[in-house]
């Protein structure tokens, strides 16, 4: 069997961060991954923010395969056929230090294996690993489905994503809850560059993200979306599963009513459809995030929940925790310690950065939003209603114009029901 | 005994399409994979060391790029692989790469003398099935194709049953030889980690026009007689008869049979009905 110090489940965002900066830190690292390289199984929606990623390779921007740096930002609100919508855009974001780029996981998390790899970190591809081993209580390594199959560590980071079955078999985490887990579809549509350019009002080397509420999800929990590459485009739509499966609605049904939709349809339109894609995300926040350690083992990335919808997270916390557990782990193991107490030192500086406060700032929207459908229903609705009237020239004075626009909500919600849905709102986001 | 198995990577042909206005093939984005039928090739000749002991080694001709494939076969345990890659080989067709597949495998007979060259029947891009056959002849070894079972290995003979088209047919010949194998010869094996991690590090040897003497008017566009005129997809398959059996299934069945029987399609003992 051979030996590791830290061995890494899982070759995404967290976990090719957690083997670099354990590497970095003079650490014998392994990193097993099931697909046949880091990046097959990688889905997200698209967007890299420069801030995190860079620094697990500074300066990654000057080789690694990005898209399009992010110059645009747009959010918009559909109800049925009407659109809200509302979008910064700053030029400067299309130059160093870039804010974000679009991004297609497959190329990046493989590009970003080989720089694990230039510090010393062994990838071992097509390997699922199915066990912690164990010699008494302590952890001693990881067992692959593969013959002669054990590997030994000091530290094991368990970065194995949505589907946390190790974590789950080692009593860390809980089985996903079909309430606590998102499900998104999304197509990867090819497009010359000048149509991309036209359509979202870009310059060549310039990206535009979309972020849509409302209709497309039928009211479930849920975003949409749609991101420029180079020469194509990303659009998908993620929603809770157990919603979903209640009103009857696949994943499938909701991208293609998206991409029914006039709007949307005139940004798709001649385009041909590359790839399809579907994944899982843990979107149960903070009151869902399991143990994150014990004694020689730390849980970082989608497998610890580390997701904020809100503001479509994912990989800036899975990146943060990656660095901070690979850290951790060459600490506890340079000072011959990786007792579960040295380990908890991951989730005290977790707590003080961005993730963990975060998640801890969002806990109660969530439940705020399940558990108030007619926010993501009705205010949609609302919003553009008032918007089209507000629009409207037909001769009505404006005095009268306003005062239809309250009528709107009032009629809708009721004055005590739009104080209570403000307070609640506020109470959640506060 | 050492085995020397050829390997071919190619694009994963069940992701590849014909442009239909231009007719030619469209690659880009498609992901390479060994040869199926190689690595049929591939898993034999480790059982067989695996019986026999000994040492298998794999070559292949292609660009840079191929080392992944190399890397990927070394996982099943093989012991050596060597690259043959070089601008001076680009364009080779079936001929050439059997010339050059052979110089490669008798500049490796000097050290360590061959004595089972194993092959896919053919490659699911070009479905020529030429260069094993080629290889056999220039190297002066018998060659067994279609082989589907290999019954017996010793010293100085191989024993092996072909697939015919009429049924199979067992023969035995002198060793060194070379197979040509098909898929049902063997299952591939779930390589064993350790051989994973070994392979995942290896570098493959690289050789080219400059480590082996080639003949350089039998390799490249040069050495390469052939040339393709003309790519097409073949033409879309009209839909068949329907017999609906939904109401009445014997009928249906009995209405199938008669068809089948009209057609020649089946016919009854001694050929007539």
């Amino acid at each position: 069997m051979e030996n590791f110090d830290v061995i890494v489940v899982g070759g995404g965002p967290a976990g090719l961060s957690a083997a670099i900066s354990a590497a970095r830190a003079g650490m014998k690292v392994c990193v097993v991954e099931r697909g046949d390289y880091p990046g097959t199984k990688n889905v997200m929606g698209g967007v890299l923010y420069t801030q995190p990623t860079n620094e697990v390779v500074p300066d990654f921007w000057k080789d690694a395969p990005l898209e399009r740096p992010v110059i645009e930002q747009r959010y918009g609100i559909m109800s049925k056929d009407e659109l809200f919508t509302a979008a910064y855009r700053d030029p400067a974001w299309g130059q160093p230090p870039y804010n974000a780029h679009t991004v297609l996981r497959v190329k990046f998390d493989r590009w970003l294996a080989e720089e694990a790899e230039k510090l010393g970190v062994m990838i071992v591809p097509e390997t699922v690993v199915d066990d912690l081993l164990y010699h008494g209580d302590d952890v001693v390594g990881v067992r692959t489905t593969r013959p002669d199959g054990d590997l030994g560590a000091k530290v094991v980071i368990l970065a194995e994503g949505a589907n946390n079955f190790v974590a789950v078999k080692a009593g860390l985490a809980k089985p996903l809850h079909p309430d606590s887990v998102a499900v998104v579809a999304k197509e990867i549509i090819a497009l010359p560059a000048e149509k991309i350019e036209d359509r979202f009002c870009l310059e060549p080397h310039e990206g535009a993200t979309i972020e849509l509420f409302g209709d497309s999800t039928d009211g479930i929990l849920g975003t949409s979306f749609i991101y420029t590459n180079k020469d194509s485009i990303s659009i998908g739509v993620g929603a809770m599963v157990g919603a979903m499966g209640r009103k009857g609605w696949s994943p499938n049904d909701l991208l293609e009513n998206l991409k029914a939709k006039p709007y949307i349809k005139r940004l798709l339109q001649g385009g041909e459809i590359k790839e399809y894609l579907a994944h899982l995300i843990p979107e149960g926040g903070y009151n869902s995030v399991p143990k994150l350690y014990r004694q020689g083992v730390m849980v970082v990335g989608d497998a610890a929940m580390f997701v904020n919808g809100l503001t479509r997270e994912g990989s800036n916390l899975a990146t943060t925790s990656g660095l901070i557990a690979g850290k951790v782990a060459a600490e506890a193991i340079q000072s011959g310690d990786t007792s579960a107490q040295a380990m908890s030192v991951y989730e005290t500086r977790l707590r003080d950065s961005f993730v963990i406060k975060d998640l801890y700032k969002f806990r109660n929207l969530i439940g705020l939003l399940e558990n108030n459908p007619h926010l993501l229903g009705e205010y949609p609705e609302m919003l553009n209603q008032a918007a089209r009237m507000y629009f409207t020239i037909d001769g009505t004075p404006k005095t009268e114009v306003f005062k239809n626009i309250m009528g709107v909500f009032t009629k809708r919600r009721g004055k005590s029901g739009l104080v209570k849905d403000m307070f609640k709102a506020w109470r959640a986001l506060k | 005994m050492h085995f020397v198995v050829c390997l071919k990577q190619v694009p994963d042909s069940s992701e590849v399409r014909i442009d239909p206005v231009t007719n030619t093939l469209m690659r880009e984005g498609v992901p390479s994979i060994i040869n199926p039928y190689d690595a049929h090739a591939l898993e034999e000749a480790i059982r067989l060391k695996e019986k026999v002991g000994g040492k298998v080694t794999i070559v292949t001709m292609g660009p840079p790029q191929a080392k992944e494939a190399l890397r990927k076969a070394m996982s099943f345990g093989a012991d050596r692989a060597v690259l043959i890659s070089g601008r001076e080989f680009a364009g080779s067709d079936s001929l050439a790469t059997a010339y050059i597949l052979t110089q490669a495998i008798l500049k490796i007979n000097e050290t360590e003398p061959v004595d089972l060259v194993l092959c896919g029947k053919e490659a699911i891009d070009g479905d020529t099935a030429q260069t094993g056959p080629g290889i056999a002849t220039r190297l002066g070894f018998p060659q067994l194709t279609y082989v589907i079972k290999v019954v017996e290995l010793n010293e100085d003979s191989i024993t092996v049953h072909r697939k015919l088209e009429t049924g199979r047919e067992v023969v035995q010949a002198k060793l060194p030889a070379l197979l040509t194998v098909e898929k049902e010869l063997n299952e591939i094996r779930y390589a064993s980690l350790p051989n994973v991690m070994k392979a995942a590090s290896y570098e493959p040897e690289i050789v080219d026009a400059k480590t082996i003497e080639f003949d350089p008017s039998q390799m490249g566009l040069k050495g390469s007689p052939t040339s393709v005129s003309k790519i097409f997809a073949p033409p879309v398959r009209s839909g068949g008869e329907k017999v609906d059996g939904t109401k009445d299934p014997s009928g249906a069945a009995a209405q199938v049979v008669e068809k089948l029987f009209q057609e020649n399609i089946i016919m009854q003992k001694g050929g007539s009905r």
